[in-house]
Protein backbone atom coordinates (compact mmCIF):
# COMPACT_ATOMS: atom_id res chain seq x y z
CA UNK A 1 0.00 0.00 0.00
CA UNK A 2 0.36 3.28 -0.46
CA UNK A 3 -0.49 6.45 0.29
CA UNK A 4 1.03 9.57 1.00
CA UNK A 5 1.61 8.99 4.50
CA UNK A 6 3.92 5.91 4.17
CA UNK A 7 7.19 7.48 4.07
CA UNK A 8 6.80 9.84 6.81
CA UNK A 9 9.98 10.33 8.93
CA UNK A 10 9.92 11.24 12.73
CA UNK A 11 10.32 15.12 11.68
CA UNK A 12 7.44 15.12 9.52
CA UNK A 13 4.82 13.63 12.02
CA UNK A 14 6.55 16.27 14.89
CA UNK A 15 6.25 18.87 12.54
CA UNK A 16 2.19 17.61 11.45
CA UNK A 17 1.40 17.37 15.50
CA UNK A 18 3.27 20.80 16.43
CA UNK A 19 0.82 22.92 13.81
CA UNK A 20 -1.84 20.73 15.06
CA UNK A 21 -0.99 21.89 19.01
CA UNK A 22 0.65 25.64 18.05
CA UNK A 23 -3.80 26.01 16.17
CA UNK A 24 -4.89 24.68 18.92
CA UNK A 25 -3.21 26.15 22.13
CA UNK A 26 -1.75 29.79 19.71
CA UNK A 27 1.59 28.54 21.59
CA UNK A 28 4.42 26.65 20.38
CA UNK A 29 5.77 23.44 21.88
CA UNK A 30 8.59 21.84 22.35
CA UNK A 31 9.19 18.28 21.26
CA UNK A 32 10.00 17.45 25.05
CA UNK A 33 7.52 19.92 26.70
CA UNK A 34 4.74 18.21 28.86
CA UNK A 35 1.39 19.22 27.47
CA UNK A 36 -0.41 18.61 30.49
CA UNK A 37 1.50 20.32 33.19
CA UNK A 38 -1.38 22.76 34.20
CA UNK A 39 -3.16 19.28 35.83
CA UNK A 40 -6.29 19.93 33.97
CA UNK A 41 -6.51 18.84 30.44
CA UNK A 42 -9.75 18.98 29.59
CA UNK A 43 -11.30 15.57 28.35
CA UNK A 44 -12.78 17.28 25.28
CA UNK A 45 -8.48 18.41 24.41
CA UNK A 46 -7.42 14.63 25.44
CA UNK A 47 -10.13 13.10 22.69
CA UNK A 48 -9.38 15.86 20.13
CA UNK A 49 -5.35 14.94 20.38
CA UNK A 50 -6.65 11.25 19.96
CA UNK A 51 -8.75 11.49 16.98
CA UNK A 52 -6.53 14.17 15.44
CA UNK A 53 -3.48 11.49 16.04
CA UNK A 54 -5.59 8.47 14.48
CA UNK A 55 -7.16 10.61 11.96
CA UNK A 56 -3.68 12.24 10.34
CA UNK A 57 -1.89 9.42 10.63
CA UNK A 58 -4.19 6.34 9.55
CA UNK A 59 -3.65 4.06 13.06
CA UNK A 60 -5.94 3.19 15.98
CA UNK A 61 -5.22 4.13 19.60
CA UNK A 62 -7.31 1.97 21.76
CA UNK A 63 -6.59 -0.46 25.12
CA UNK A 64 -2.87 0.25 26.87
CA UNK A 65 -1.73 3.06 24.07
CA UNK A 66 -4.42 5.14 25.24
CA UNK A 67 -2.76 6.71 27.86
CA UNK A 68 -1.52 9.91 28.41
CA UNK A 69 2.17 9.42 29.05
CA UNK A 70 1.88 8.13 24.77
CA UNK A 71 0.33 11.66 24.36
CA UNK A 72 1.97 13.96 26.60
CA UNK A 73 4.53 15.68 24.46
CA UNK A 74 4.79 16.05 20.63
CA UNK A 75 8.24 13.59 20.57
CA UNK A 76 5.94 10.97 22.33
CA UNK A 77 3.28 11.33 20.06
CA UNK A 78 5.58 10.99 17.58
CA UNK A 79 6.82 7.50 18.96
CA UNK A 80 3.07 6.17 19.55
CA UNK A 81 2.66 6.89 15.44
CA UNK A 82 5.53 5.28 14.27
CA UNK A 83 4.94 2.45 16.40
CA UNK A 84 1.85 1.71 15.66
CA UNK A 85 2.57 2.70 11.95
CA UNK A 86 5.25 -0.26 11.30
CA UNK A 87 2.81 -2.71 13.72
CA UNK A 88 4.29 -2.49 16.37
CA UNK A 89 2.59 -3.68 19.73
CA UNK A 90 -0.55 -2.30 20.55
CA UNK A 91 -2.06 -2.92 23.91
CA UNK A 92 -5.55 -4.51 24.80
CA UNK B 1 -43.44 1.21 18.67
CA UNK B 2 -45.44 3.69 20.54
CA UNK B 3 -42.50 5.55 22.84
CA UNK B 4 -42.96 8.71 23.56
CA UNK B 5 -41.46 11.24 21.43
CA UNK B 6 -38.34 12.57 23.20
CA UNK B 7 -39.12 15.81 25.04
CA UNK B 8 -37.93 19.10 22.89
CA UNK B 9 -35.15 20.68 24.12
CA UNK B 10 -35.02 23.72 21.55
CA UNK B 11 -37.90 24.99 19.80
CA UNK B 12 -36.58 26.88 16.58
CA UNK B 13 -38.89 29.70 15.65
CA UNK B 14 -39.31 31.35 12.16
CA UNK B 15 -39.81 35.18 12.54
CA UNK B 16 -42.26 36.73 9.98
CA UNK B 17 -45.73 35.06 9.64
CA UNK B 18 -44.81 32.63 12.68
CA UNK B 19 -43.68 34.45 15.66
CA UNK B 20 -44.72 37.48 14.49
CA UNK B 21 -48.04 39.09 12.02
CA UNK B 22 -46.97 39.80 8.70
CA UNK B 23 -43.74 40.20 7.26
CA UNK B 24 -40.90 43.24 8.56
CA UNK B 25 -39.72 43.97 5.49
CA UNK B 26 -42.87 44.57 3.43
CA UNK B 27 -45.11 45.69 6.04
CA UNK B 28 -42.46 47.89 8.61
CA UNK B 29 -43.99 47.31 11.71
CA UNK B 30 -45.31 43.95 13.14
CA UNK B 31 -47.11 42.55 16.16
CA UNK B 32 -46.68 39.25 18.17
CA UNK B 33 -50.15 37.53 19.31
CA UNK B 34 -50.73 37.40 23.17
CA UNK B 35 -50.82 33.55 22.72
CA UNK B 36 -47.80 33.25 20.99
CA UNK B 37 -45.96 35.25 24.00
CA UNK B 38 -47.59 33.35 26.52
CA UNK B 39 -46.24 30.32 24.70
CA UNK B 40 -43.05 31.68 24.69
CA UNK B 41 -42.55 32.50 28.28
CA UNK B 42 -44.00 29.32 29.62
CA UNK B 43 -41.82 27.30 26.78
CA UNK B 44 -38.68 29.11 28.92
CA UNK B 45 -40.45 28.53 32.51
CA UNK B 46 -40.29 25.04 31.68
CA UNK B 47 -36.64 24.83 30.71
CA UNK B 48 -37.11 24.57 26.18
CA UNK B 49 -34.60 26.90 25.12
CA UNK B 50 -35.62 28.34 21.94
CA UNK B 51 -33.62 29.87 19.14
CA UNK B 52 -34.52 31.32 15.67
CA UNK B 53 -33.88 31.22 12.15
CA UNK B 54 -35.19 33.70 9.71
CA UNK B 55 -35.08 35.18 6.55
CA UNK B 56 -34.40 38.85 7.24
CA UNK B 57 -31.71 41.01 7.92
CA UNK B 58 -30.05 40.28 11.00
CA UNK B 59 -29.95 44.00 12.77
CA UNK B 60 -33.80 45.04 11.80
CA UNK B 61 -35.20 41.77 13.20
CA UNK B 62 -33.14 41.61 16.26
CA UNK B 63 -33.88 44.90 17.15
CA UNK B 64 -37.93 44.53 16.88
CA UNK B 65 -37.50 41.60 18.65
CA UNK B 66 -35.94 43.77 21.46
CA UNK B 67 -38.73 46.11 21.28
CA UNK B 68 -41.44 43.96 21.63
CA UNK B 69 -39.76 42.70 24.99
CA UNK B 70 -38.64 38.72 23.62
CA UNK B 71 -35.43 39.10 22.50
CA UNK B 72 -33.86 37.93 25.75
CA UNK B 73 -35.77 35.03 25.22
CA UNK B 74 -33.91 33.44 22.19
CA UNK B 75 -30.62 32.05 22.10
CA UNK B 76 -28.59 31.74 18.82
CA UNK B 77 -30.68 33.66 16.68
CA UNK B 78 -29.92 32.74 13.05
CA UNK B 79 -31.20 35.45 11.20
CA UNK B 80 -29.70 35.96 7.18
CA UNK B 81 -30.16 34.40 3.94
CA UNK B 82 -29.04 30.84 3.76
CA UNK B 83 -31.01 27.66 4.12
CA UNK B 84 -32.97 27.27 7.07
CA UNK B 85 -31.58 23.40 7.35
CA UNK B 86 -28.21 25.17 7.75
CA UNK B 87 -28.76 27.23 10.60
CA UNK B 88 -31.20 24.60 12.24
CA UNK B 89 -28.31 22.10 12.21
CA UNK B 90 -25.75 25.08 13.06
CA UNK B 91 -27.99 25.43 16.23
CA UNK B 92 -28.15 21.82 17.05
CA UNK B 93 -24.34 21.72 17.01
CA UNK B 94 -23.99 24.90 18.91
CA UNK B 95 -25.94 23.42 21.58
CA UNK B 96 -24.28 19.92 21.26
CA UNK B 97 -27.79 18.58 21.41
CA UNK B 98 -29.39 15.88 19.58
CA UNK B 99 -31.22 16.54 15.89
CA UNK B 100 -34.17 14.44 17.71
CA UNK B 101 -34.38 16.69 20.37
CA UNK B 102 -35.05 20.12 18.34
CA UNK B 103 -38.02 21.18 16.75
CA UNK B 104 -38.84 23.81 14.10
CA UNK B 105 -41.79 26.17 13.82
CA UNK B 106 -42.40 28.14 10.29
CA UNK B 107 -45.60 29.04 8.61
CA UNK B 108 -44.02 27.80 4.80
CA UNK B 109 -44.55 24.43 4.06
CA UNK B 110 -41.41 24.82 1.52
CA UNK B 111 -39.31 25.92 4.31
CA UNK B 112 -40.80 23.12 6.78
CA UNK B 113 -40.09 20.44 3.78
CA UNK B 114 -36.62 21.89 3.65
CA UNK B 115 -35.47 21.27 7.15
CA UNK B 116 -37.70 18.11 7.01
CA UNK B 117 -35.68 16.81 4.32
CA UNK B 118 -32.20 17.40 5.18
CA UNK B 119 -32.92 16.72 8.87
CA UNK B 120 -35.38 14.45 9.06
CA UNK B 121 -34.72 13.72 12.81
CA UNK B 122 -35.99 17.47 13.01
CA UNK B 123 -39.88 18.01 14.10
CA UNK B 124 -42.10 20.57 12.19
CA UNK B 125 -44.52 22.46 12.90
CA UNK B 126 -46.63 24.73 11.10
CA UNK B 127 -47.44 28.39 12.58
CA UNK B 128 -51.01 27.42 13.28
CA UNK B 129 -50.16 25.33 15.80
CA UNK B 130 -47.92 27.59 17.63
CA UNK B 131 -50.66 28.43 20.02
CA UNK B 132 -51.24 24.44 20.89
CA UNK B 133 -47.22 23.21 21.75
CA UNK B 134 -48.16 24.15 25.61
CA UNK B 135 -50.54 20.60 25.41
CA UNK B 136 -48.24 18.49 23.66
CA UNK B 137 -46.38 16.19 25.75
CA UNK B 138 -43.03 17.09 23.90
CA UNK B 139 -43.27 20.45 24.98
CA UNK B 140 -43.76 19.55 29.02
CA UNK B 141 -41.05 17.97 30.42
CA UNK B 142 -41.81 15.65 33.58
CA UNK B 143 -40.07 17.67 35.82
CA UNK B 144 -39.28 21.24 35.88
CA UNK B 145 -36.30 22.02 37.83
CA UNK B 146 -34.82 24.95 39.39
CA UNK B 147 -31.95 24.59 36.66
CA UNK B 148 -33.98 23.84 34.00
CA UNK B 149 -36.02 27.41 34.50
CA UNK B 150 -32.37 28.71 34.63
CA UNK B 151 -31.41 27.13 31.66
CA UNK B 152 -31.44 29.84 28.79
CA UNK B 153 -29.63 32.37 31.25
CA UNK B 154 -26.52 29.75 31.53
CA UNK B 155 -26.87 29.17 27.78
CA UNK B 156 -26.86 32.86 27.09
CA UNK B 157 -24.02 32.91 29.61
CA UNK B 158 -22.06 30.46 27.84
CA UNK B 159 -22.42 31.92 24.74
CA UNK B 160 -20.80 34.79 26.12
CA UNK B 161 -17.94 33.13 27.51
CA UNK B 162 -17.19 31.58 24.38
CA UNK B 163 -17.26 34.88 22.52
CA UNK B 164 -14.48 36.01 25.02
CA UNK B 165 -12.38 33.23 24.23
CA UNK B 166 -12.91 33.67 20.45
CA UNK B 167 -11.46 37.09 21.22
CA UNK B 168 -8.49 35.87 24.13
CA UNK B 169 -5.10 35.12 22.10
CA UNK B 170 -3.21 33.49 25.07
CA UNK B 171 -3.27 29.43 25.68
CA UNK B 172 -6.73 28.18 26.21
CA UNK B 173 -5.09 27.37 30.04
CA UNK B 174 -4.40 31.16 30.36
CA UNK B 175 -7.94 31.65 29.49
CA UNK B 176 -9.71 29.05 31.70
CA UNK B 177 -7.76 30.77 34.64
CA UNK B 178 -8.61 34.15 33.26
CA UNK B 179 -12.44 32.67 34.48
CA UNK B 180 -12.55 32.48 38.18
CA UNK B 181 -13.78 28.78 37.77
CA UNK B 182 -14.42 27.25 41.04
CA UNK B 183 -15.97 23.75 41.58
CA UNK B 184 -18.11 22.76 44.39
CA UNK B 185 -18.75 18.83 45.07
CA UNK B 186 -20.35 17.91 47.92
CA UNK B 187 -23.24 14.96 49.12
CA UNK B 188 -26.21 15.50 46.60
CA UNK B 189 -29.18 16.66 48.95
CA UNK B 190 -32.89 14.94 48.65
CA UNK B 191 -33.96 17.90 46.83
CA UNK B 192 -30.52 18.00 44.16
CA UNK B 193 -31.77 14.46 43.26
CA UNK B 194 -33.69 15.54 40.57
CA UNK B 195 -31.35 18.00 38.87
CA UNK B 196 -28.92 14.86 39.22
CA UNK B 197 -31.07 12.50 37.16
CA UNK B 198 -31.89 15.18 34.57
CA UNK B 199 -28.24 15.87 34.22
CA UNK B 200 -27.80 11.63 33.50
CA UNK B 201 -30.34 11.80 30.97
CA UNK B 202 -28.95 14.99 29.15
CA UNK B 203 -25.40 13.41 28.69
CA UNK B 204 -25.11 10.46 27.25
CA UNK B 205 -21.78 11.81 25.64
CA UNK B 206 -19.92 11.54 29.38
CA UNK B 207 -21.92 9.07 30.77
CA UNK B 208 -19.43 6.26 30.90
CA UNK B 209 -22.14 3.09 31.02
CA UNK B 210 -24.74 4.50 29.32
CA UNK B 211 -26.72 3.19 32.05
CA UNK B 212 -29.48 5.50 33.00
CA UNK B 213 -29.85 5.48 36.89
CA UNK B 214 -33.67 6.49 37.34
CA UNK B 215 -34.51 9.64 40.35
CA UNK B 216 -36.00 6.54 42.11
CA UNK B 217 -32.86 4.47 42.26
CA UNK B 218 -30.73 7.59 43.07
CA UNK B 219 -32.31 8.70 45.93
CA UNK B 220 -32.36 4.93 46.93
CA UNK B 221 -28.74 5.52 47.27
CA UNK B 222 -28.62 8.43 49.65
CA UNK B 223 -29.55 6.44 52.77
CA UNK B 224 -27.44 3.63 51.72
CA UNK B 225 -23.55 3.67 53.94
CA UNK B 226 -21.76 2.26 51.26
CA UNK B 227 -22.73 4.51 48.47
CA UNK B 228 -22.15 8.05 47.94
CA UNK B 229 -23.94 10.33 45.66
CA UNK B 230 -21.41 13.55 44.91
CA UNK B 231 -23.35 16.68 42.75
CA UNK B 232 -20.75 18.59 41.49
CA UNK B 233 -21.66 22.32 40.47
CA UNK B 234 -19.24 24.91 39.47
CA UNK B 235 -19.25 28.95 38.95
CA UNK B 236 -17.45 31.66 36.94
CA UNK B 237 -17.28 35.19 36.48
CA UNK B 238 -20.20 35.03 33.85
CA UNK B 239 -22.38 33.01 37.07
CA UNK B 240 -23.59 29.93 37.46
CA UNK B 241 -23.43 26.92 35.91
CA UNK B 242 -25.71 25.11 38.29
CA UNK B 243 -25.51 21.22 38.40
CA UNK B 244 -22.55 19.91 35.96
CA UNK B 245 -21.91 16.77 37.17
CA UNK B 246 -23.20 13.95 39.45
CA UNK B 247 -20.62 10.92 40.84
CA UNK B 248 -22.05 7.56 42.08
CA UNK B 249 -19.22 6.35 44.33
CA UNK B 250 -19.58 2.87 46.28
CA UNK B 251 -17.56 2.15 48.82
CA UNK B 252 -15.81 -1.21 49.74
CA UNK B 253 -12.81 -2.25 52.50
CA UNK B 254 -10.01 -2.23 49.68
CA UNK B 255 -11.48 -0.27 46.90
CA UNK B 256 -14.25 3.09 45.86
CA UNK B 257 -16.08 2.25 42.50
CA UNK B 258 -17.65 4.53 40.59
CA UNK B 259 -20.39 3.32 39.08
CA UNK B 260 -21.74 6.47 37.36
CA UNK B 261 -19.72 9.91 36.80
CA UNK B 262 -21.66 11.99 34.30
CA UNK B 263 -21.02 15.47 33.35
CA UNK B 264 -22.60 18.26 31.22
CA UNK B 265 -21.83 18.95 27.89
CA UNK B 266 -21.09 22.97 29.39
CA UNK B 267 -18.32 22.21 31.29
CA UNK B 268 -16.46 19.64 28.91
CA UNK B 269 -14.10 22.32 27.67
CA UNK B 270 -13.13 23.54 31.10
CA UNK B 271 -11.67 19.83 31.94
CA UNK B 272 -14.27 19.06 34.38
CA UNK B 273 -13.94 15.54 34.08
CA UNK B 274 -10.41 15.47 34.39
CA UNK B 275 -10.18 17.69 37.60
CA UNK B 276 -12.92 15.28 39.40
CA UNK B 277 -11.46 12.16 38.58
CA UNK B 278 -8.47 13.71 39.79
CA UNK B 279 -9.92 15.14 43.10
CA UNK B 280 -11.03 11.56 43.46
CA UNK B 281 -7.73 10.16 42.98
CA UNK B 282 -6.34 11.92 45.51
CA UNK B 283 -8.78 11.58 47.73
CA UNK B 284 -8.71 8.00 47.08
CA UNK B 285 -4.72 8.30 47.48
CA UNK B 286 -5.20 9.79 51.12
CA UNK B 287 -7.75 6.92 52.15
CA UNK B 288 -5.82 4.09 50.82
CA UNK B 289 -7.96 2.71 48.70
CA UNK B 290 -7.74 1.71 45.29
CA UNK B 291 -10.04 2.98 42.53
CA UNK B 292 -12.60 0.91 39.93
CA UNK B 293 -14.40 2.44 37.15
CA UNK B 294 -17.24 0.74 35.38
CA UNK B 295 -17.10 1.44 31.57
CA UNK B 296 -19.52 0.20 29.11
CA UNK B 297 -18.61 1.20 25.46
CA UNK B 298 -21.06 3.06 23.88
CA UNK B 299 -21.06 5.13 20.77
CA UNK B 300 -20.87 8.05 21.99
CA UNK B 301 -18.77 8.01 25.02
CA UNK B 302 -15.10 7.63 23.43
CA UNK B 303 -14.56 10.37 25.42
CA UNK B 304 -15.01 9.23 29.03
CA UNK B 305 -12.80 6.49 27.87
CA UNK B 306 -10.48 8.76 27.04
CA UNK B 307 -10.68 10.74 30.58
CA UNK B 308 -9.92 7.34 32.24
CA UNK B 309 -6.87 6.18 30.41
CA UNK B 310 -5.60 9.46 30.46
CA UNK B 311 -6.17 9.43 33.94
CA UNK B 312 -4.55 6.24 34.49
CA UNK B 313 -7.03 3.80 34.40
CA UNK B 314 -6.49 0.51 33.12
CA UNK B 315 -8.03 -2.92 33.00
CA UNK B 316 -5.29 -4.62 34.69
CA UNK B 317 -6.24 -7.70 37.37
CA UNK B 318 -6.08 -6.69 41.24
CA UNK B 319 -7.99 -8.44 44.49
CA UNK B 320 -9.51 -5.51 45.03
CA UNK B 321 -12.15 -6.24 42.54
CA UNK B 322 -13.68 -9.10 43.88
CA UNK B 323 -15.56 -6.67 46.53
CA UNK B 324 -17.51 -5.53 43.12
CA UNK B 325 -20.34 -6.87 40.66
CA UNK B 326 -20.69 -4.71 37.89
CA UNK B 327 -23.50 -5.69 35.36
CA UNK B 328 -22.98 -7.82 32.15
CA UNK B 329 -21.12 -6.40 29.25
CA UNK B 330 -19.61 -3.60 31.63
CA UNK B 331 -15.71 -3.64 32.36
CA UNK B 332 -14.15 -2.58 35.11
CA UNK B 333 -11.26 -0.21 35.03
CA UNK B 334 -8.60 -0.35 37.57
CA UNK B 335 -6.06 2.75 39.25
CA UNK B 336 -3.77 2.40 42.10
CA UNK B 337 -3.82 6.30 43.27
CA UNK B 338 -0.92 8.44 44.16
CA UNK B 339 -1.64 11.80 45.56
CA UNK B 340 -2.70 14.51 43.55
CA UNK B 341 -1.99 18.21 43.27
CA UNK B 342 -4.80 20.07 43.11
CA UNK B 343 -5.48 21.76 39.24
CA UNK B 344 -3.95 25.15 38.39
CA UNK B 345 -7.16 26.30 36.71
CA UNK B 346 -9.77 26.80 38.63
CA UNK B 347 -10.46 26.27 42.49
CA UNK B 348 -11.93 22.83 44.25
CA UNK B 349 -13.97 22.69 47.09
CA UNK B 350 -15.20 19.60 48.52
CA UNK B 351 -16.16 17.98 51.55
CA UNK B 352 -13.76 15.71 53.61
CA UNK B 353 -14.16 12.68 51.43
CA UNK B 354 -16.87 10.67 52.87
CA UNK B 355 -16.47 12.41 56.46
CA UNK B 356 -18.71 14.48 57.24
CA UNK B 357 -16.75 17.56 58.25
CA UNK B 358 -16.76 21.11 56.98
CA UNK B 359 -15.92 21.70 53.63
CA UNK B 360 -12.53 22.82 52.87
CA UNK B 361 -11.08 24.03 49.58
CA UNK B 362 -8.16 21.42 47.86
CA UNK B 363 -4.95 22.84 48.55
ZN1 LIG C 1 -7.03 -2.81 43.17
Amino acid sequence: MTDSTTDLTVADIEQRVGEFLEAKTRMTWEPEVDLFASGAVSSLFAMELVVFVESTFGVAVEGTDLAMDNFRTVRTMSSLVTRLRTGGDGGA
Amino acid sequence: MSETPPVVKCLVWDLDNTLWNGTLVEDGHVEVDDAVRKVIVELDARGVLQAVSSRNDHDEAWARLEELGLAEYFVLPHIGWGPKSESVRRIAEQLNFSLKTIAFIDDLPTERAEVEYHLPEVRCYPAEQADALLGLPEFSPPVVTVDARRRRQMYQAGFERDQEREKYQGADEEFLRSLDLVMRIGKARDEEITRVEELTLRTSQMNATGVHYSDAALRSFLSEENHDVLVVSMTDRFGPHGAVGVMLIEKAARAWRIKLLATSCRVVSFGAGAVLLRWLTDAAARAGVHLVADFRRTERNRMMEVAYRFAGFTTAQCPCLTSFSPPEGTECLHLEPVRQDPPTTMRVITPEPHVAGPEAEWL
